[in-house]
């Protein structure tokens, strides 16, 4: 190859500044950046151009490559986070190795945030082509590692989200492990009585699939489990999952529920949000999955009655003595589907809930009229056990509101709607008013469903609500609230208040985050690499998300999401290696006193310092080094550097900023 | 007398400040056109070395931005970045520099209005302290 040569001292560098349409061009003169590096020592063409990621564009470059000889490329355009894969992969097609390339973010640390200050944009984006084209001429060309991949996969949470992106990835082959932090998998969904807009029974729909997971021979099922730390990069993650003990062998229990009947023992249940009661030993609900009981310890008095009612039946399940189990698994790609956890609507106190019983939420409702609930499906309110002939349901309870949480969750008018249905369809006389502030029912049979509920005889007042105060004798409430369209204050008595509640990030996604390396945005929910290019992929590649997990969403969203994430994950997958970045440290052993500061450093344990003929030298274990570089940050030498961004290049980075500024 | 542009140089780590200034501009948030970024892989690779020749270069100021404690990709790069800068603000007074030039903040990849917010406030900094003392080339040889 002519150009194979890619030697410091003779660079021929092209530089391209990109227009971007208006976005770079209607702030920044690039004609005029591009004018700026013709006789730029090493510079051999510099050139503008609408669009430089556009096929045109890069032919461009290609062109450039064979006719001038060039050995080095410097493109003036948006964010490397964006483009950079792009143009690497354009000026490998023309024979020069990938790693020649460099990119001047001129868009969104430039125009995009300069907007109105043309000339200091304009400057700045000199600066940083002048800076890029000094790192660009000490570039060296670097051969990418190809690392096998472990054709396993791991999804973390068993909600919806979760099922059927394990159902999918099992579908295609591959091995997955489900980590599950409750008994049961379901998720929300499963405690869910009917589903808008179709009125699906939710339990129905989902069931079979819970079951799908507990019998595919792929999918191996972790439940009451916990992932603790997780290490490794894509294709390679070391995941460490925490078994907490159920007090009842999986292999063993038959689910016959002779244990349940025996225990004197009796709490509230949080499946169904406290308004029932389980046994301290229980199954969740009945679908349960893995359909297993455990014995919750802290409410267990150990009489031991149901160790003799299990033995009754033939069997020895239970175990007092069980133990928390700790397992490492390899897997290849990670999807995170943990789900939301319902805003907690204490934090509102203008609407009682908490100090009212007959306030509850929109999930308890869901209880409520679920025949599975704790009431067999009739809608009974909570101080008298009497139904209710006059329902408000109050929405935004913790969206939409800057002091509570800024987004909308998307899913409360509709599940409003469809609650209010239920409440008509199961008696028509039923007074049922909704306090609202906007209606958004934006699916599709939503529209329509909306105006089937208003027809039912539904009252709509739309208004925040000011204040909820109960009557403490009869436990009735008065909601009162400004009726923004007629203008005037309302107060209503109702006989129950149903606070569409808000979805809020699980209360301990932060833990997750940690392990996983992932980022959150403001929101609080897991951030995705890219809103629109990349929705279910995180910035930390193989680790991909669904469902709630990311955003408020609906069933139907989170499914279609589910499946998007699981295609994704399977491409390292079914590729069986990925090609990972040779930004790797690199030892100088001229420099290297072998002081060991690195080896202590290396958070990963990449570096050994060996006895040599030349004394102690510091060495480099590609495989494991991560390429952070804070061996190189630390070196008292210099002898350390990092491929790709050593101190050289980023010493000319500095000083092409400052020398003859001033 | 020349209107005082500042220089700001920032080291950002590539997962979370340099991503919080890309969202930044994405977001078309505005902010002041007095910074450069170098992009490294971690906040744990500033070296003291280029923070010092920055200054040595007539810099007016220096940001190292990293993710937030306990976020870090390679795990614990921050809390070196954080111990060299300590000790940096400390060589700095020595040197004759206002060791409020050096900053280290923590921005994650969600932050793009701290970014910004953080820039405007440090550019404001930096203009009441001046130019760099070591801009007029008494200690260039340095
Ligand atoms: C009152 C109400 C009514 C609704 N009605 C409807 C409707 O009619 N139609 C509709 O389309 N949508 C409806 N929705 C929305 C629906 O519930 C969600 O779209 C759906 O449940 C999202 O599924 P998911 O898997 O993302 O999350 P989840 O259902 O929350 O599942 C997450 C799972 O992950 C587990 N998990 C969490 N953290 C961890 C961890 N760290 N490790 C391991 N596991 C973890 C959880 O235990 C849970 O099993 C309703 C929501 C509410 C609140
Ligand atoms: S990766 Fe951001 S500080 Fe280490």
């Amino acid at each position: 190859m002519a150009q194979g040569t890619n030697h410091e001292d003779s660079p021929r560098i092209g530089v391209y500044i990109c227009h971007c349409g208006l976005n770079i061009a209607g702030v920044i003169d690039c004609e005029k950046v591009a004018e700026a590096f013709k006789d730029y020592p090493g510079v051999v063409v510099s050139k503008d151009y609408r669009y430089m990621c556009s096929d045109p564009g890069q032919e461009l470059i290609k062109e450039d490559i064979r006719k001038y000889n060039l050995n080095r490329v410097v493109v003036a355009a948006c964010s490397p986070r964006m483009h950079e894969p792009t143009f690497r992969k354009c000026i490998a097609e023309a024979g020069l190795n990938p790693y020649l390339f460099e990119m001047a973010n001129i868009r969104e640390m430039c125009s995009w945030c300069h907007t109105h200050q043309r000339e200091a944009a304009n400057e700045k984006a000199i600066d940083m082509v002048r800076m890029a084209v000094e790192k660009a001429r000490r570039l060296q060309p670097l051969e990418t590692i190809e690392v096998p991949v472990t054709p396993k996969a791991m999804v973390i949470g068993g909600g919806v989200a979760g099922i059927q992106a394990a159902l999918d990835l099992a579908d295609m082959g591959f091995k997955v492990y489900m980590v599950e932090k409750s008994p049961t998998i379901g998720g929300k969904m499963a405690l869910l009585d009917k589903t808008f807009p179709t009125l699906d029974c939710s339990i129905c729909i989902l069931g079979p699939k819970m079951v799908d997971v507990a019998r595919h021979p792929n999918i191996e099922l972790l439940s009451y489990s916990e992932v603790t730390s997780v290490d490794g990069f894509i294709g390679n993650f070391k995941v460490k999952v925490l078994k907490k003990p159920r007090y009842v062998k999986e292999e063993e229990c038959n689910a016959c529920g002779a244990c349940t009947e025996v225990c004197p023992v009796e709490v509230p249940n949080e499946w169904d949000m406290g308004l029932g009661v389980r046994k301290a030993i229980y199954r969740p609900f009945p679908q349960a999955v893995p359909s297993v009981f455990l014995i919750d310890k802290d409410s267990c008095i150990e009489c031991e009655s149901c160790v003799e009612a299990c033995r009754e039946q033939g069997r020895d399940a239970i175990d007092f003595n069980m133990k928390p189990e700790e397992v490492e698994l390899d897997v290849g790609a990670i999807i995170v589907a943990t789900g939301f956890d319902l805003y907690d609507p204490t934090k509102a106190r203008e609407y009682g809930y908490g100090r009212y019983p007959n306030v509850i939420t929109n999930l308890e409702f869901e209880r409520l009229v679920n025949a599975a609930g704790p009431t067999g499906g009739v809608v009974l309110r909570p101080s008298d056990g009497r139904p209710p002939r006059r329902v408000a349901f109050i929405q935004c309870v913790g969206s939409r509101n800057v002091s509570a949480r800024e987004y909308c969750s998307r899913i409360c008018c509709m599940a409003t709607l469809k609650h209010a249905h239920q409440l008509k369809e199961k008696s028509p006389s039923t007074e049922v008013v909704v306090f609202y502030m906007d209606l958004r029912s934006f699916g599709k049979g939503y529209e329509e469903f909306y105006r089937r509920v208003q027809e039912e005889g539904v009252r709509f007042i739309r208004g925040r609500v000011s204040k909820v105060l109960e009557n403490p004798d009869t436990h009735n409430l008065v909601v009162r609230c400004e009726d923004t369209l007629s203008g005037e204050i309302v107060e209503m008595e109702f006989d129950m208040v149903v606070l569409a509640a808000g979805l809020t990030p699980p209360s301990d996604a932060e833990h997750l985050q940690k392990a996983l390396k992932i980022s959150r945005s403001p929101d609080g929910f897991f951030l995705e690499a890219h809103p629109k290019l990349r929705p279910v992929e995180t910035h930390v590649p193989g680790i991909y998300l669904c469902g709630t997990a990311q955003g408020p969403k609906d069933i139907p969203d989170t499914v279609a999401q589910a499946s998007a994430a699981a295609a994704q994950a399977s491409i390292p997958l079914s590729a069986g290696k990925v090609v990972v970045e040779p930004i790797t440290a690199q030892v100088n052993e001229e420099l290297c006193g072998g002081c060991r500061i690195c080896e202590s450093i290396c958070a990963y344990g990449a570096i050994a310092v060996v006895e040599t003929e030349r004394g102690a030298k510091a060495r480099v274990h590609e495989a494991i080094c991560q390429g952070c570089g804070a061996c190189s940050g630390a070196c008292p030498s210099g002898a350390i550097t990092m491929k790709h961004f050593t101190d050289t290049q980023i010493l000319a980075q500095i000083r092409a900023l400052t020398v003859g500024r001033w | 007398m020349k209107e005082f542009k500042p220089l700001i140089i920032g080291f950002t780590c590539n997962w979370c400040t340099y991503a919080g200034a890309d969202l930044a501009g994405t977001s078309r948030v505005q902010y002041p056109p007095s910074i450069r970024l170098i992009r490294v892989m971690c906040s744990g690779r500033v070296s003291p070395e280029f923070i010092l020749e920055a200054f040595k270069n007539g810099a007016d100021g220096v940001l190292i931005g990293g993710c937030h404690p306990g976020d870090c990709h390679y795990l614990r790069g921050n809390y070196m970045a954080l111990r060299r800068f300590l000790l940096l603000r400390r060589l700095l007074r020595e040197m004759g520099i206002e060791p409020e030039r050096l900053r280290l903040e923590w921005i994650s990849a969600a932050e793009g209005g701290r970014f910004a917010e953080i820039v405007k406030e440090f550019t404001e900094q930096i203009r009441k302290l001046g130019p760099s003392p070591l801009k007029s080339g008494a200690l260039r040889r340095l």
